[in-house]
């Protein structure tokens, strides 16, 4: 938009650039702050007294382990059932063309437009009609069901690049569909596969409203929904514990998130979203 | 493109997995929401649950705190998905191209950042930004401009912290498809004379076109149902000021036992979620499929 060469130009961008930057650290400013801070208030008031002290509060079983080998657990099941299932899925859908499987498609790439929070009260009325609320396992066959659509559509695409010849080989030494898929298909896949596996994992981590609508029990919540259990039962009083909790609950997503853009380049959780 | 020797196990059982996933926990729950729509199903545990109709429909139609909600709702998906995040992603997109790899590193680093931070996270960051006794009045304060920003205009502060929190996807869209512009239009443009308003108005608009089109559904879809962020920051309130349709349907079903009054409400958002997908993918191409 502007010349390389035109100064007041130029300068314009970096100001407008700087602002931006500036306005979006703002807002961490507090969380960091707060966390290194005994007794923090809300005020990013810097006292310049630095102390691992809200780290330590909060590190025990019952504030952060155990809700992160929940969210570890919830999070990671779902990926890994999402996965497997858009794996299967996108094999006749990327390899044959079919009246069934376009339709598939379409299906897919609707639903994947549907806001999940609109079907949190039906699905928690079904649960309770069932007697599934409260339960992990169903938890996580809910948020796998609906991480699919998505996931399927990813898959494809990444199963698309994968050249059919490679698997025709196979096929004339008599290999089966699901070997070749196997032995073929899936090495050639891994960026693909663990692409969709940590979409999967970062977005169902950072989910609230569908535990905090299903599960009731503390002892079965993840660390989204116990950390806001936290802020508005201690939030007042004890910032600097929230703030440490905050960073904790957050720093695996980012450092996954920092792994997978050094390893496949920087927008990796757009790939197949925008083919418009 | 494809063999003809293909089996029919792989062309059918391969789905079995994610259909059965689809069918029971996905499209299940959304007919269940099209029947308990026109029941008084209600979380109190009473048994009986009556076929009452329209009824929850009319009462909706009658509702002035549901008119307000879904006002709320549009205010708060244009302003900062339509407005908010798509025009800065732009702008910031248009800004970075050509700038040293430090530039780009700090401010794309910080957008994406605050992109990948959990929701509730996000709600915190911002709560304790926007507070009275906050950041943003720290700063605020030398010139006097200090207020209860979470009170005083709650639908602008979750704007902006919504804002803050998705521009990241936009900025990312747009800065793939100005990749793929090529640069002599523009050097052309520019020996013609063009300003630089010009050749972004008359080359790299009409250029994005397509990418602009879909982003603007996909922010749309994603903003439409937001519940964490709103609800951590301000719980709909003060009142009824930033309750928007999911935090009044959240509410009238988990705190007021209405279920099915919450369902239908529900299925409303479907809806209009339903017609913003369906011109979503009305927009892929379909021989993409």
């Amino acid at each position: 938009m502007t010349g390389p060469r035109r100064g007041p130009m130029r300068l314009a961008a970096y100001l407008v650039l700087a602002l931006v930057a500036i306005s979006f650290f703002l807002p961490f400013l507090w969380l960091i702050v707060a966390s290194i801070q005994p007794g923090a208030a809300l005020s990013a008031d810097i006292s310049w007294q630095f102390s691992w002290e809200n780290f330590g509060e909060v590190l025990n079983a019952e504030t952060i382990f155990r809700p992160v080998l929940n969210s570890l657990i919830i999070s990671g099941g779902t990926a890994l059932i999402t996965v497997f299932a858009a794996t299967l899925a996108a094999y006749p859908l990327s390899r044959y063309r079919s009246r069934f499987g376009r339709l598939f498609l379409y299906g897919i790439l609707f639903s994947t437009g549907l806001p999940i929070t609109a079907v949190m009260v039906p699905v928690y009325t079904m649960y309770s009609q069932f007697e599934l609320t409260d339960s992990v396992p169903a938890l996580i066959l809910f948020m796998a069901a609906s991480s699919l659509p998505f996931a399927i559509w990813m898959m494809k695409n990444f199963m698309d690049s994968v050249p059919v010849e490679l698997e025709e080989a196979a096929w004339t030494d008599g290999a089966g569909w699901l070997q070749s898929l196997r032995r073929i298909i899936l090495p050639l896949m891994v960026p693909g596969l663990t692409v969709v596996f940590v979409f999967t994992f970062v977005t169902q981590w950072g989910n609230f409203f569908v535990p905090f609508i299903l599960l009731q029990s503390p002892d079965s919540q993840p660390a989204s929904v116990t950390i806001y259990t936290f802020f508005s039962t201690y939030g007042q009083v004890a910032y600097g514990q929230l703030a440490a909790f905050a960073i904790l609950y957050t720093l695996p997503v980012v450092l996954l998130y920092t792994a997978m853009s050094r390893v496949f380049g920087g927008a990796f959780s757009l790939t197949g979203a925008v083919k418009g | 493109m494809t063999t003809a020797t293909a089996p029919r196990a792989a062309r059918f059982g391969a789905f079995v997995p994610a259909l059965l996933l689809l069918v029971v926990f996905f499209a299940g729950p959304l007919l269940w929401a099209v029947y308990s729509a026109f029941t008084d199903v209600a979380l109190t545990g009473s048994a009986e649950v009556n076929f009452i109709g329209v009824d929850n429909f009319t009462t909706m139609w009658h509702d002035a705190q549901f008119w307000n909600s879904l006002w709320l709702t549009l205010v708060f998906v244009v302003g900062s998905a339509v407005i908010g995040q798509n025009t800065l992603g732009l702008l910031i997109a248009l800004l970075l191209r050509g700038r040293n790899a430090g530039t780009r590193g700090v401010v794309s680093g910080l957008v994406i950042a605050a992109w990948t931070v959990p929701e509730v996270v996000a709600g915190f960051c911002w709560y304790s930004y926007l507070h009275r006794d906050g950041t943003l009045n720290g700063i605020l304060g030398w010139v006097g401009l200090d207020q209860n920003w979470l009170y005083t205009t709650p639908m602008l502060a979750v704007i902006l912290a919504n804002v803050w929190r998705g521009t990241a996807f936009s900025m990312l869209v747009y800065q793939a498809a100005l990749n793929d512009v090529p640069p002599e239009l523009h050097e052309a443009a520019a020996m013609d004379g063009a300003s630089a308003w010009q050749r972004l108005r008359s080359v790299t608009l009409p250029l994005i076109r397509r990418s602009i089109v879909s982003n603007l559904m996909l922010i749309t879809l994603q903003t439409l149902a937001a519940f964490g962020l709103i609800y951590v920051m301000t719980k709909g309130g003060p009142g009824t000021k930033s309750s928007t349709t999911p935090i009044y349907m959240y509410q009238e079903s988990f705190q007021f036992y209405k279920l099915g009054y919450g369902t239908a409400m529900a299925l409303v958002l479907l809806v209009i979620g339903a017609i913003f997908s369906l011109i979503y993918v009305r927009l892929i191409k379909v021989d993409n499929l």
